[in-house]
């Protein structure tokens, strides 16, 4: 692998509850390789593995076969919450990417120190606090002035912005969004689309994002991978999908799955 | 009915209350913090008591015993925390087996040094062990001796070490860990060892709160953990549900599951005095809690039903 390669995914297959009548094979063979930078949209089907590719990555759960480097290091049978120090994390559910009961502070500094060593110093200081001050003022939702409030009391796209803010405190190596303006409504999922291309162009992040959205997948980022039945189908560079329509994607999918996907349409399309 | 009867029992209830106070900022420890429901405390109180009083009656002095039951109350919590994190046993169960188990480990605590090797019951009369930490013989009396005084400073000392010790980085963490475990990994956070550390930690407390307990008794008794899941848990909700709306800061959350364990022991004599047979008190007292618990659902769908139902506005 060259020197630049930031996530390589070498033929990952995962089958969950193998054996059963519940069986699924959730991926099948995936080989990935992102550079340095790189800002990949991912789109497909439901049930086309692209959470489960995500969650993979993360180390939710352990593979069947295949080879995981991330930043040059084999991290396949790294626990999820090792793996975490070199990744950022924001999920579809606003609920799951942050503590409810805890406050915007204190989730931002459990953000802070993620990958580090954690003693008994104070969970926060002042210096710090006045950097989060800052960071959510940038977001302009009026966050900072509400830095002790529980972070349950906030909106789902509130929720949506903060989690995003606290996967991109502590530059990650890889940032991972799945479908996280899913269950937005299309104002405020907007919103957190500029955020997510502010935030990954500020600092320069390598980035996977799970989208069902097709138009955001061909707006956003500089390549773009379909995914069907657990394997990579369709893999388009920044110049390839700067000529691509959502029409043209349409087709592409049915031809590179090999048939035709009315109901597939619907969700790729919405 | 005699009122001087009942005032004469105020002093031995708010002893009692501070001494399950300690116990029931344990139970808020899983039961809350790391939303964990951990029926070893029913093994680990007696464990604290039996280890406090075997140690008494053979010379060590009771603040050491004291001290050495909390570590052997930890071990309790590690054995339920492996056994759910490390053999997948669901938390509730895997409390259950090392509740069960403690009971035999009491019986064979409290017979070091017998002939049989087993003991149901230690006394540990004040006369003979002057130097214990509380006794309820000094519970009427208004001079440094009233347990109560020396309750009143470990509460006080207990609940500013927890508070301390949430706020650090690792204890945010562990709240992280009870608050959402998926976040708490996903921010590098090992879920499984705080679960583990946090079980340690609430059955530490509970069996200190047992080796109290058992000095200001008099004795240990094996039995004696019976329903202490229960008295911790209307602890923490009656806390809850008379100073919820007033205290907010965490440290004042737990002076309220001190002040619930109290309030539950005043009302105990109160209920008493009117004429509650003992024998009826666990059933009381598991209505009780169990009314308490259901109220936040019963609220919710009262509410739930009110948006249905109701005029809409704008």
């Amino acid at each position: 692998m060259a020197e630049s390669d930031m996530l390589v995914l070498q033929d990952i297959r995962k089958t969950f509850n193998p054996g059963t009548i519940v069986e699924k094979k959730a991926l099948t063979g995936v080989d990935l390789t992102l550079r340095k930078g790189d800002f990949v949209t991912v789109i497909g089907g439901n049930g086309a593995g692209k959470s489960t590719m995500l969650n993979a990555i993360a180390g939710s759960f352990p593979i069947d076969r295949g080879t995981i480097l991330l930043g040059g290091r084999d991290v396949t049978r790294l626990p999820e919450h090792k793996r975490a120090a070199f990744l950022g994390r924001v999920f579809q559910d606003p609920m799951m990417g942050t503590a409810a009961s805890m406050n915007i502070e204190e989730n931002l500094a459990l953000a802070g120190r993620r990958g580090q060593y954690r003693g008994l110093r104070w969970g926060i200081t002042a210096r710090e606090r006045e950097i989060y001050r800052e960071k959510l003022s940038a977001l302009e939702l009026g966050l900072e002035s509400r830095m002790g409030s529980k972070v349950g009391l906030l909106s789902g796209g509130q929720r949506q912005a903060l989690t995003l803010l606290m996967a991109t405190l502590k530059q990650p190596e890889l940032l991972l969004l799945d479908e996280h303006t899913a269950a937005l409504d299309p104002k405020t999922a907007e919103k957190v689309l500029n955020l997510t291309r502010r935030l990954i162009a500020e600092n320069g992040l390598t980035a996977l994002m799970v989208t069902h959205n097709m138009k955001d997948a061909l707006a956003l980022g500089n390549r773009m991978i379909m995914m069907h039945e657990g394997r990579i189908i369709l893999d388009l560079d920044e110049s390839q999908k700067a000529h691509m329509t959502v029409e043209d994607l349409l087709e592409q999918f049915e031809q590179a799955s090999g048939r035709e996907l009315a109901n597939d349409r619907m969700l790729l399309t919405n | 009915m005699n009122i001087a009867q009942l005032l004469n029992q105020l002093p031995g209830a708010v002893a009692q209350g501070l001494i399950w106070g300690v116990m029931a900022i344990g139970v808020y420890i899983t039961f809350r913090i790391l939303d964990i429901a951990d029926l070893t405390v029913d093994g680990s109180i007696a464990t604290g008591g039996a280890v406090a009083a075997i140690l008494i009656t053979n010379g060590v002095h009771p603040w050491l015993a004291t001290l050495i039951a909390f570590a052997v109350g930890m071990t309790a919590g590690a054995v339920t925390g492996v056994l759910h994190t490390g053999m997948g046993i669901p938390a509730i169960l895997s409390g259950i087996l090392t509740q069960l188990a403690l009971y035999s480990v009491n019986l064979r605590i409290q017979g070091i040094g017998t002939d049989l090797g087993s003991r149901a019951n230690v006394p540990m009369s004040i006369n003979k062990y002057k130097n214990m930490l509380v006794s309820l013989r000094n519970v009427g009396h208004l001079s440094l001796d009233n347990p109560i005084w020396l309750m009143l400073l470990i509460s006080l000392i207990l609940i500013g070490v927890m508070y301390w010790f949430f706020g650090t980085e690792y204890g945010c963490g562990l709240r992280a860990v009870g608050a959402n475990p998926q976040m708490a990994r996903a921010q590098g956070i090992n879920t499984n060892t705080g679960k583990v550390i946090g079980l340690m930690i609430s059955n530490g407390l509970v069996a200190f709160s047992g080796a109290l307990m058992a000095q200001y008794q008099g004795f240990s008794d094996v039995s004696m953990g019976r329903g202490a899941i229960v008295i911790g848990l209307a602890a923490v909700i009656i806390g809850e549900v008379i100073f919820g709306k007033l205290f907010r800061n965490f440290a004042l959350k737990l002076l309220a599951v001190s002040l619930g364990a109290i309030i539950y022991y005043l009302v105990i004599q109160v209920v008493l005095w009117l004429g509650l047979n003992t024998d009826d008190l666990k059933l009381l007292t598991a209505l009780v809690v169990a009314l308490f618990l259901a109220m936040p659902y019963w609220k919710s769908r009262i509410s739930a039903r009110k948006q249905k139902g109701g005029v809409s506005v704008g």
